[in-house]
């Protein structure tokens, strides 16, 4: 009888720093170690790892890593680990790089499907230092994949790219668990990466876990510390309805109508966006001389100071869906906001993911 | 050329080729131990391997034959297992010759080693390599460049050799009697124009080794 999920519990002290989260994930999607630098996300994941000697336990879709006396080393954990900066060997070539873990985990994984997934055949016979930062991070994590790990891990996957690199790799990332039914974990210190591709969020800071749960409902929170404050938001599934000559696109999420630019989308498309609740503004009528194209009418739920000092949140409600908007106590008091008032919401920006 | 001096450069040859195999076996785990270890034992390790640098070979020899005499504790061992007293042999001179050039072969071997960036090392073993593995499959092949400026270096070191040989091995014709010691005996003797054929050959040889290692490195990425 095995319990899907990944319970883990990391103690570990090193001078200035300790590590002390126990947690647990889904066993399946992506899961986001979000915080400050020095948080200990890194740590944490090379705890997963069996990276680092920590005290604790750690049990993944019921294999137990480590715990009492048992330590699992890393080499017989099958676990996928993918770096900020590729650390492909430099003496193999690409297909030297990916047969690595491939005929050490006895040609389990399929090799056609990883290769194609993450489109590697005209790259195979190039040498590392031969390939571009994006091409790097595909096949290191082709390599990871053909080792057949049970759970992969991402350290920032993304940082050492440029924009446009980033676009084309988020795609292959977002496709991952359900392409090879595994859990991933994903490292990052950026927001935007959290929302487009995690399905399950744990906030750190100074080695401590300071939420854990699913992605919408964990960052909607309003007892977060000041340190993700500016990260508070509501995260909403919508579809592309309407694309204007303009470019903007209308995304619906149900009643909920808002206008947003958009690059590249299909009408019937799914987007992910995301409304910080520090672009939510409130107006108590509908100010059409205004230049914020996203204004809905809500009612408030209810008002909650904030952790930044001199602010309140106030969470409304539009069209059955939750907003969150962050103001000052002084807005909230001149505008006489109440539970139950109807108010006009005034979205600056709308952030697709 | 006679037959003395081409016994001298055989005998040369035989010692230095034997001591370089010896000491690429022996420094290739020592060097890896010091690179990646952090504990004091490995610190003092590094500091005994890097003696024979400063230390006058004679020295080194004076205690060799200490301790590989008749008196000496290794010496004991040596007689006990039935394979009589080392000095003046040419085993005794290829022990003597690998610790002399220990560190000419730890130190580029340990340098390679802590040059590599640990996160090949990490990720080697998420792919399932077990540590042995990842030393003989991800370790060695990206310290290549160390194992040819050690191999070079500890060849090259063990001819020039003269105090530690002198001390250990003595003046024994074909058998401890290699080029550096016969130019010594030569000039004692005032025969310089012999001295000089060894002399120039010795400066030669050396030349052109370190020639080619500095060629071989300026073509390196």
């Amino acid at each position: 009888m095995t319990t899907m999920g990944i319970t883990a519990d990391f103690r570990l002290t090193r001078p200035g720093f300790t590590l002390d989260a126990a947690f647990t994930l889904p066993g399946s999607g992506i899961s986001a170690l979000f915080g400050p630098s020095g948080s200990g996300k890194t740590t944490l994941l090379r705890c997963l790892a069996g990276l680092e000697c920590s005290d604790g336990s750690l049990t993944v879709n019921g294999a137990r890593w480590q715990g009492g006396d048992a330590f699992v080393p890393t080499h017989q954990r099958g676990v996928g680990l993918v770096f900020q900066e590729a650390s492909l060997f430099p003496h193999l070539s690409v297909r030297g790089n990916l047969e690595f873990g491939w005929v050490r985990a006895a040609r389990q994984a399929d090799w056609d499907r990883v290769i194609a997934a993450l489109d590697l055949s005209p790259l195979l016979e190039r040498r590392a230092p031969q390939l571009s930062g994006g091409e790097r991070q595909r096949v290191a994590i082709a390599r990871a994949l053909l080792a057949a790990p049970k759970l992969l891990l991402l350290d920032e996957p993304l940082s050492a790219l440029d924009a446009a690199r980033k676009a084309e790799i988020l795609p292959y990332l977002a496709a991952l668990p359900r392409t090879f039914e595994l859990p991933v974990v994903l490292v990052t210190h950026t927001i935007d990466e959290v929302v487009r591709l995690a399905d399950h969020l744990v906030l750190l800071d100074a080695g401590r876990v300071l939420a854990s749960g699913p992605l919408s409902a964990t960052l909607s929170r309003f007892d977060l510390p000041a340190v993700f404050d500016d990260a508070l938001c509501v995260v909403l599934d919508t579809v592309v309805g309407a694309i204007a000559a303009d470019g903007l696109a209308e995304l619906g999420a149900g009643a909920l109508k808002l206008w947003a630019p958009l690059a590249a989308g299909t009408i019937g498309e799914a987007r992910r966006i995301r409304i910080a609740a520090r672009d939510v503004s409130i107006a108590l009528s509908d100010a059409a001389d205004s230049s914020i194209l996203n204004r809905l009418p809500a009612r408030v739920l209810r008002l909650v100071p904030a952790t930044r000092p001199a602010h309140v949140l106030a969470e409304l409600d539009c069209h059955g869906h939750h907003l969150v908007a962050r103001l000052t106590q002084r807005s909230a008091l001149q505008l006489g906001l109440a539970p139950g008032l109807t108010v006009w919401a005034q979205i600056k920006s709308v952030a697709l993911a | 050329m006679n037959t003395e001096i081409w016994s001298a450069i055989w005998l040369t040859t035989r010692l230095a080729t034997v001591t370089t195999v010896i000491l690429l076996i022996v420094a290739t785990p020592l060097a890896w131990w010091l690179a990646r270890s952090r504990s004091v034992a490995s610190r003092v390790a590094g500091a005994v391997v890097t003696l024979p640098l400063i230390l006058p070979p004679t020295v080194l020899g004076f205690y060799l034959l200490v301790l590989m005499g008749a008196n000496g504790p290794v010496g004991a061992l040596t007689q006990a297992m039935g394979l009589g007293l080392l000095p003046f042999t040419f085993t005794g001179l290829v022990i003597a010759s690998v610790i002399y050039s220990l560190p000419f072969a730890v130190q580029p071997l340990q340098q390679a080693f802590a040059a590599i960036d640990a996160r090949h090392f990490e990720a080697a073993a998420s792919l399932r390599a077990t540590p042995f593995d990842t030393f003989r499959h991800v370790a060695l092949p990206l310290a290549r460049p160390g194992f040819i400026t050690a191999l070079v270096m500890s060849f090259a070191h063990t001819v020039g050799e003269f105090g530690v040989v002198l001390m250990m091995g003595g003046n024994i014709p074909r058998e401890t009697r290699v080029v550096s010691v016969l130019l010594y005996d030569h000039v004692e003797a005032l025969e310089y124009a012999q001295a000089h054929w060894l002399a120039g050959a010795l400066l030669l040889f050396c030349f052109a080794v370190l020639l080619t290692l500095q060629l071989w490195r300026g073509r390196q990425p």
